[in-house]
């Protein structure tokens, strides 16, 4: 299929199609790690590229899987590129793996890896399936680092760790908002960034479930 | 005794997986409209938690852990680097094992449950409490206690939350925030009630 242009899918799932925002894919593990800048730029790029690499491998042989056992051909290529992934950050980067903890094996059941499996690279070539894939990522690692700027600057005064706002702590004046560095807060931003972004492309609001009517009975005053 | 029920509240309320931890999110927000959908989903949840979290712990202890193949002759072979891999295809093959004896020998439980399980091995909910039982060095008992725990603390949220958004749908919401946006706000709101759990210690 050649109707898809290389532009449309890299920056599509930026914000017309993103992700978490519209497809409600990968909002596990976006949520918990988006207390530092610096923790959610790995998680986005290790996302980024498990995705892209398993869109890729999984195109070039998608005429040979079976489609009854495509799943688990699908679950071991994406476990053993997240292997990959966890060792490289355990080798040169342990202190970050450490605070990702769990978060890096759970990219093997991110929907978002599987879900453009599934969707784009069993259909497609895989030239085009590796940038669907690293659009995707790209799409979640933008949500991920709006989502921490938030959190890391009100909640900790802070940017990669580099203090913007001094805080009372150190003889600053502003007085950082725990709220900000607990789950309850992701929660709160990710609801407002997707209503903001609705606002803005107003095609994806969803229908209503129930329109409320207007009030005709007249009240026995 | 009290270790094992303290380390069962804790993973009921004060972890809740999905609330503090954000793990099953996804299945968590896309089947959380109707209450008896939720609850489905939630018993399955559970049983396939009490299930995977014990079995991947026999096997990492037995054959994955530093020195675990020395009753094989291998004291020196260290295959936590395959973890990953192996309790996923764990899971896997369970839910599809599990599928299959709900089908031959309890055929309402089948017709219940059986459109959530295939959901349930993709779930990250169920991955990630083997891999909290691997980091925090659960040993077999733990981690049956654990994975009811946690399979529980789940259901108890998703039942919750379908519960309010079925109330909430009759209410009049913003036009950009209907739907996704407010249930986030909503589950925003019912983590921060959990939160209030925290101080429980037994």
């Amino acid at each position: 299929m050649s109707d898809h242009s290389i532009k449309d899918v890299l920056f599509g799932p930026i914000a017309t199609n993103n992700p978490i925002a519209l497809q409600i894919l990968g909002i596990c593990s976006a949520l918990a790690v988006t207390t530092s800048m610096q923790l959610s730029l790995v998680m986005g790029v290790a996302v980024a590229f498990v995705c892209g690499m398993s869109n890729l491998l999984i195109s070039t042989i998608r005429s040979q899987i079976p489609s009854s056992i495509r799943i688990i051909v699908q679950m071991t290529i994406i476990a053993s590129l997240v292997i990959v992934v966890d060792q490289i950050l355990r080798a040169y980067a342990y202190e970050m793996s450490k605070q990702l903890s769990v978060f890096v094996g759970l990219i093997i059941t991110n929907c978002i890896v599987m879900g453009r499996a599934e969707a784009f690279a069993m259909q497609n070539k895989p030239a085009i399936s590796f940038v669907d894939g690293v659009g995707n990522g790209l799409g979640y690692l933008v949500l991920l680092i709006a989502v921490a700027f938030f959190r890391e600057l009100f909640g900790a005064g802070k940017l990669f760790g580099v203090e913007i706002l001094a805080t009372v702590n150190d003889g600053g004046w502003y007085v950082p908002n725990g709220l900000l560095l607990l789950p309850p807060s992701a929660f709160f931003i990710i609801g407002l960034i997707i209503w903001a972004l609705r606002g803005w492309k107003k095609d994806q609001v969803e229908a209503e479930e129930y329109k409320i009517s207007a009030h005709t009975v007249k009240e026995a005053f | 005794m009290e270790h094992y029920l303290s380390l069962f509240v804790k993973a009921v309320f004060i972890e809740n997986m999905a609330l503090a931890f954000f793990l099953g999110m996804c299945t968590f927000l896309a089947i959380s409209k109707k209450i008896e959908a939720a609850v489905g989903l939630g018993v399955a949840v559970i049983v396939v938690l009490a299930i995977t979290v014990p079995v991947n712990n026999l096997i990492y202890t037995n054959l994955l852990r530093e020195g675990a193949l020395a009753w094989a002759g291998y004291p020196e072979v260290d295959l936590s680097f395959l973890g990953l891999l192996t309790y996923i295809g764990v899971i896997a093959a369970l839910v599809q094992i599990l599928e299959m004896v709900l089908d031959k020998y309890f055929q309402d439980l089948y017709n219940a449950l059986g459109v959530f399980l295939p959901l349930i091995t993709v779930n990250c909910a169920i991955m990630g409490a083997s891999l909290f039982m691997v980091e925090r060095d659960y040993n077999f008992g733990e981690s049956v206690v654990y994975g009811l725990g946690a399979g529980v603390g789940w259901a108890l949220a998703i039942v919750a939350l379908a519960g309010i958004r079925e109330k909430l749908k009759y209410s009049d919401v913003p036009d950009g925030l209907r739907g996704l946006g407010i249930t986030f706000i909503t589950v925003g709101l019912m983590s921060l009630g959990f939160m209030s759990f925290s101080g429980i210690s037994l």
